[in-house]
């Protein structure tokens, strides 16, 4: 269990655009994750959480530094080796509706993967579909639907049960229950914990509410303007924070619980 | 006075189950309403038909009046209208409801032109201070993208500054803030309760944070399964919730000082 899944070294990623301005989104990252425990990224809104996940799934090119799947390089990597890489990494996006044609039915889009690289057959998929979307709290009839018409909140859970179903060996999460309901989110929450138990997965989880974040990770990264600003473990957090943006957002929750209590 | 009446709403998408099921409730000028609940229970659908965005296949019965129009029979010419000085609407997916290909100030501009008498400084300045009232600096920057070049969060609030920019009486926000860190998130708000405050306006929230409900509403509603199952005062509804859903949902929350650490 005690091995290195992931490590980012030194990794940096610049934007440019055609009027010539530069933003620095992903500054000289490092990090590493082992295999079965869970790290969470927060940060301000902008702050290169989402872009930094997309390197680290080969959607965007880095300018530098490196990246490391149990210890081989997996930037620059093409054609099948790049496929059979990719295939450990499972990335679930922010904006469930930019992950899925919107021409696809959804119970197409949840077992495509698994028909791709042979773990069911082509007849078993509408079965399958079935079942994950069980596994998620969803009614099997909406596998017959297309995107748009799913809730914010269903979409993404189908985006979730896609990514998990082929066990990778690193799922990226990125703020994957913000658009859940708590008593929904807590659900999908357990489940990522137990199919993390069953599978020996690894996560990455982006967020922006500190106390789910917390919960479901071992360490936090707290990103600034493209750096890791400060590193916590999940149990201490709360004590141990220095910097002020983490500070902040600690300070920044609304809180139902004072108004429960006169 | 009430500017804005539900009566037996229903909302179907297949003609047979109800996406929204017989839901009433009337809104007062100036009130703050959050809406909560289940993913999928209908939220989403109830504030697109109350103006008048539900799809051709969606069937909707029951009488919705808003500033006096029955906004259920009222042709697409008087809709259209009333967007954006009257109502205007934050999506739950911004990204979906922007030009993928034109940059973002392009967009602005032309939202505001429909509405507005005024030259191109004028907009532009009126641009750029809402773009700065929800916390984007890097103004010519986010004027100058293509929404894909944005963060999520940044989308997000440039779907609040459009939809601010024209003072609406009514603002319907579904989940304005969901992918907001906290500390922009509590700006957000706070913009959104004063624009309330000082024009009284109305706004319709719906959101699945129950803090912010509890912070900012006057009124809660609960929805599960497109009914209405619980509506009262803010205060009400979270210190004395009546139906067994309401106290699930204010016992799923987590909060820093809890000591729930699911993976350990
Ligand atoms: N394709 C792109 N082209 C140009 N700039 C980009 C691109 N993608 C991201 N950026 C910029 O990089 C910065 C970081 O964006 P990113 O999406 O990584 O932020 P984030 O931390 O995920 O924020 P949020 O919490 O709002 O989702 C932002 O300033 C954004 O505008
Ligand atoms: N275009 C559509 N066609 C068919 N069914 C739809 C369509 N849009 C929504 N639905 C269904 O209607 C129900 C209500 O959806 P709605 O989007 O209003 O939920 P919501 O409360 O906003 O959920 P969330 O919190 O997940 O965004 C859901 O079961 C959904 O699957
Ligand atoms: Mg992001
Ligand atoms: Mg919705």
């Amino acid at each position: 269990m005690n091995q290195e899944l992931l490590k980012l070294d030194q990794v940096s990623k610049t934007f440019r655009n055609d009027k010539g301005h530069a933003i620095q989104a992903v500054k000289e990252v490092s990090f590493r994750v082992m295999r079965g425990h869970s790290i969470g990224i927060v940060g301000e809104s902008g702050c290169g959480k989402s872009t930094l996940a997309r390197l680290i799934t080969g959607l965007t090119p880095l300018d530098a530094g490196e990246i490391l799947l149990e210890g081989n390089r997996i930037c620059g990597l093409s054609g099948k080796a790049q496929r059979q890489v990719y295939r450990q990494i499972q990335m679930v996006f922010q904006d469930p509706y930019s992950a899925i044609s919107p021409r696809m039915p959804v119970g197409t889009f949840l077992t495509e993967g698994l028909v791709h690289f042979g773990m069911i057959s082509r007849k078993e998929a509408g079965k399958e579909a079935e079942r994950l979307l069980q596994m998620v709290d969803l009614e099997p009839q909406l596998s017959q639907r297309l995107p748009h018409q799913l809730s914010g909140g269903q979409l993404q859970r189908v985006v979730i049960a896609r990514a998990i179903s082929i066990h990778p060996k690193l799922v990226i999460l990125d703020e994957a229950t913000s658009a859940l309901d708590v008593s929904v989110q807590e659900q999908i929450l357990e489940l990522l914990v137990r199919l993390q138990k069953e599978y020996a997965l690894t996560y990455l989880f982006i967020g922006h509410d500190l106390a789910v974040v917390r919960s479901i990770t071992e360490e936090i990264l707290v990103m600034k303007n493209g750096a890791i600003v400060e590193k916590l473990p999940a149990k201490t957090l709360v004590r141990d924070a220095r910097e002020d943006y983490t500070k902040q957002l600690l300070s920044a929750v609304f809180s139902v619980r004072e108004f429960q209590e006169p | 006075m009430a500017i804005l009446e539900l009566e037996h709403v229903s909302v179907s998408y297949d003609g047979q189950r109800h996406a929204v099921d017989d839901v009433s409730f009337s809104v007062e000028e100036g009130e703050i309403i959050s809406l909560v609940g289940e993913s999928g229970s209908g939220k989403s659908t109830l504030l697109h038909c109350m103006q008048g965005l539900l799809p051709k296949s969606a069937a909707a019965r029951g009488k919705i009046t808003l500033f006096g129009e029955n906004m259920l029979e009222l042709s697409e010419d008087r809709r259209r209208r009333m967007r954006g000085e009257q109502v205007a609407m934050i999506f739950q997916d911004t990204g979906r409801y922007m030009n993928p290909i034109a940059r973002v100030g392009k967009q602005f501009t032309g939202y505001l032109k429909l509405h507005l008498d005024k030259s191109r400084e004028e907009l532009l300045e009126l641009e750029r201070q809402m773009l700065e009232k929800v916390h984007l600096y890097d103004v010519d920057r986010v004027l100058h993208s293509y929404p894909f070049e944005l963060s999520g969060g940044m989308r997000q609030r440039v779907g609040i500054a459009i939809a601010l920019s024209l003072h609406p009486r009514l603002l319907l926000a579904d989940e304005p803030t969901s992918a907001l860190d906290v500390t922009v998130q509590a700006q957000v708000v706070k913009e959104l309760v004063q624009l309330c405050r000082e024009e009284c306006a109305t706004i319709i929230l719906v959101t699945h944070n129950m803090g912010v409900a509890a912070h900012i509403s006057d009124k809660i509603g609960v929805m599960q399964n497109g009914k209405l199952v619980e509506w009262g005062s803010a205060r009400d509804v979270i210190r004395h919730p009546q139906e067994a859903y309401t106290k699930s949902l204010l016992s799923a929350i987590v909060e820093l000082d809890d000591e729930q650490f699911l993976c350990r």
